[in-house]
């Protein structure tokens, strides 16, 4: 168990500076990462001072090192827009994306999981029909279209809810339900197929064949295998959520992560945004880790078959 | 919908021409509601992107401000002449969803063809020759992989610039490692299969292996995700063009109508709402017809990422 820890968390630190390596050599793209953060019209003896500055001026490899080195130390890099550490401004922004993302996910278990169930224990029932409408509109509804939606509907005509920022405890109401929707179609199709499924294990025949009630079935056998197969699912619908927040945290001005990485692309702060990225990799690939080690601890399958 | 369509068995006819296995599929397709609907609407949208300037009303870049900010046809102070409305321009709304089909299409096509091929030769080379090779391919198919999806497309669409061709190289290249998870895993799978086995000690090579026996297992999984990939694409590029990412904002593009959209969301709300409805007709079209490929050509294919 201890190795298996051990060597899980080894591949998701190489994992991590393979992603350290991409995002560095992504504002290299273009050849001269000078001419994408400075303006276009500047003088060329601005330009030059700039890679002077930045130090894109030394040999790759030299480049690479101090990248490197500095993330080690927690530096990473100052903003050209705020004149800050692009550190201090990710950690200001970091609890509105985790709320954000945290919601919607909660959005989107709250609804999908008992229509999941219910539906896939009743195929062809009208609750099984709406999780099925539900599982392809998650797919077919656009988030940017479906924000834009809830905002004429809840905000605008009937003013239930704020249409932007965060300053009320509603005001997350919104943005989650746009956000979430997604996984929110996607879960009750993960569901009711994982119940489908269980439901012709012979265990649930003999269970049923010992007289032990429906409801029982359902939440004792059906449920609690079903959970199993749905953490994995739950644990990437939350780093999508986490990284995929860009259009709703932009259209709602939510203060999160996902806003700001708009800001520094529209502005060119290219140091922010490859600080950004690293971070929403980062949790991403913490998340996945967290995950394994828990199926290990839960799934003894899992645990002697390394 | 009915019942899931059944996989496809061409062994079952004695005489096998493209014509009866057409005629098969057909049978197949007609017996699935869902795949029916899909396909239908699969071939209209095909259509009006080809068709475009046949098909649209008016010139989808004709300023008209004296008829600028007109409702839908159907509401009050609208026009038949304009059934959609125009924009704040006067652009003909229907005209310019027609046109913008275009972009769509010609964004996911290619994207996924491009990722399709990148993704198919390095799953093929990393499952077929294994050890060291695997390990580095698939090392860096991960590592892509690890960097949430929209973060990565964004930050290069703002690397490199806002054009079409731009936007279908980096959907070409940083939807590939999904192709390449699948066809490996497909590969592997064939290969543990008998009948690799059987054909190697019956002394065939290494080419007659990969296009007799490989790549023909091959084409219906890769189909398949190519078809949700196509969905996804459409949803990507639309959603670059919201934040200004993707083709100029001279060229009728879902997003960019969206984009302009959002700023008159509140008086002018059609100018939302159609781009909107076209990108989940066409969502909609391409994962009925997925649905439905899954079921007839890959029943174990499943997706870990969205």
């Amino acid at each position: 168990m201890q190795r298996y820890i051990i060597s899980r968390t080894f591949q998701s630190l190489l994992l991590l500076l393979g992603v350290l390596i991409i995002i560095f050599f992504m504002v290299r793209l273009t050849g001269d990462p000078a001419t994408l953060m400075v303006a276009r019209d500047a003088p060329e003896e601005v330009r030059e001072a700039f890679r002077e500055k930045m130090g894109f001026n030394r040999p790759m490899i030299v480049q690479f090192a101090d990248y490197l080195f500095g993330i080690v130390q927690g530096d990473f890099g100052e903003s050209l827009h705020f004149d800050q550490p692009a550190l201090e401004i990710i950690l200001e922004r970091l609890p509105a994306t985790f709320q954000l993302a945290t919601v919607a996910l909660l959005f989107a278990i709250v609804v999908a999981i008992p229509i999941g169930i219910i539906g896939g224990s009743n195929p062809g029932s009208p609750l099984d029909s709406l999780g099925r409408t539900l599982g392809l509109l998650g797919q077919t509804i656009p988030n940017f279209w479906l924000a834009l939606i809830l905002i004429l509907i809840f905000a605008v005509n009937l003013g239930w809810f704020p249409s932007f920022g965060r300053d009320k405890t509603i005001s997350v109401v919104l943005p989650a339900i746009a956000l979430g929707f997604a996984s929110m179609g996607q879960l009750v199709r993960l569901t009711r197929s994982a119940v489908l499924e269980i439901r012709n294990e012979d265990y649930i025949r003999t269970a049923r064949s010992k007289g032990i009630s429906t409801l029982r079935i359902g939440a004792k056998h059906v449920f609690r295998n079903a959970a199993l197969a749905l953490i994995s699912v739950i644990s990437i619908q939350y780093s999508y959520l986490l990284g995929g927040s860009i259009y709703i945290e932009t259209i709602f001005s939510w203060p999160g992560l996902g806003n700001l990485l708009q800001q520094a692309v529209d502005g060119r702060d290219f140091p922010l945004v490859q600080a950004i990225a690293f971070f929403i990799s980062f949790f991403v690939i913490a998340l996945t880790l967290l995950t394994d080690v828990v199926y290990a601890l839960i799934d003894p399958r899992i645990r002697y078959s390394r | 919908m009915t019942t899931a369509a059944p996989p496809v068995d061409f062994d079952q006819f004695e005489e096998q021409t493209w014509k009866t296995r057409l005629a098969y599929v057909t049978r197949l397709l007609l017996r699935d509601r869902g795949g029916t609907l899909g396909f239908i609407l699969f071939i209209l949208i095909v259509l009006t992107a080809l068709l475009a300037p046949v098909v649209s009303p008016q010139d989808p870049l004709e300023q008209n401000l004296r008829a600028a900010k007109q409702p839908p046809a159907w509401e009050e102070g609208g026009s038949w002449e304009q059934p959609l409305g125009t924009d704040t321009l006067g652009r003909d709304m229907l005209s310019r969803i027609i046109y913008g089909t275009r972009v769509s299409l010609t964004g996911g096509f290619f994207g996924v063809l491009i990722a399709g091929t990148l993704g198919m030769v390095a799953g093929l080379t990393a499952g077929y020759l294994g050890g060291r090779v695997d390990s580095v391919i698939m090392g860096v198919v991960n590592v892509f992989l690890a960097i949430p999806y929209l973060v990565f497309v964004v930050v290069v669409a703002a690397i490199l610039g806002r054009n079409l061709i731009n936007v279908i190289l980096i959907f070409g290249i940083t939807d590939s490692p999904i192709f390449a998870r699948v066809t490996r895993g497909e590969v592997l799978r064939i290969r543990e299969s008998g009948y690799v086995e059987s054909a190697t000690s019956a002394g065939a090579g290494t080419a007659r292996i990969l296009f007799d026996h490989i790549l023909p297992n091959l084409i219906g999984p890769l189909i398949t995700l190519a078809t949700f990939e196509m969905s996804a694409m459409i949803f990507y590029e639309a959603g670059l063009s919201f934040l200004g990412l993707s083709v100029p904002p001279s060229i009728p593009s879902w997003g960019n109508m969206l984009q302009v959209g959002r700023q008159y969301l509140t008086i002018y709300p059609w100018i939302a709402t159609w781009p909107g409805v076209a990108i989940a007709i066409t969502a909609l079209s391409f994962n009925l017809l997925g649905d439905w490929l899954r079921d007839v050509l890959d029943p174990r294919l499943r997706r870990s990422r969205n």
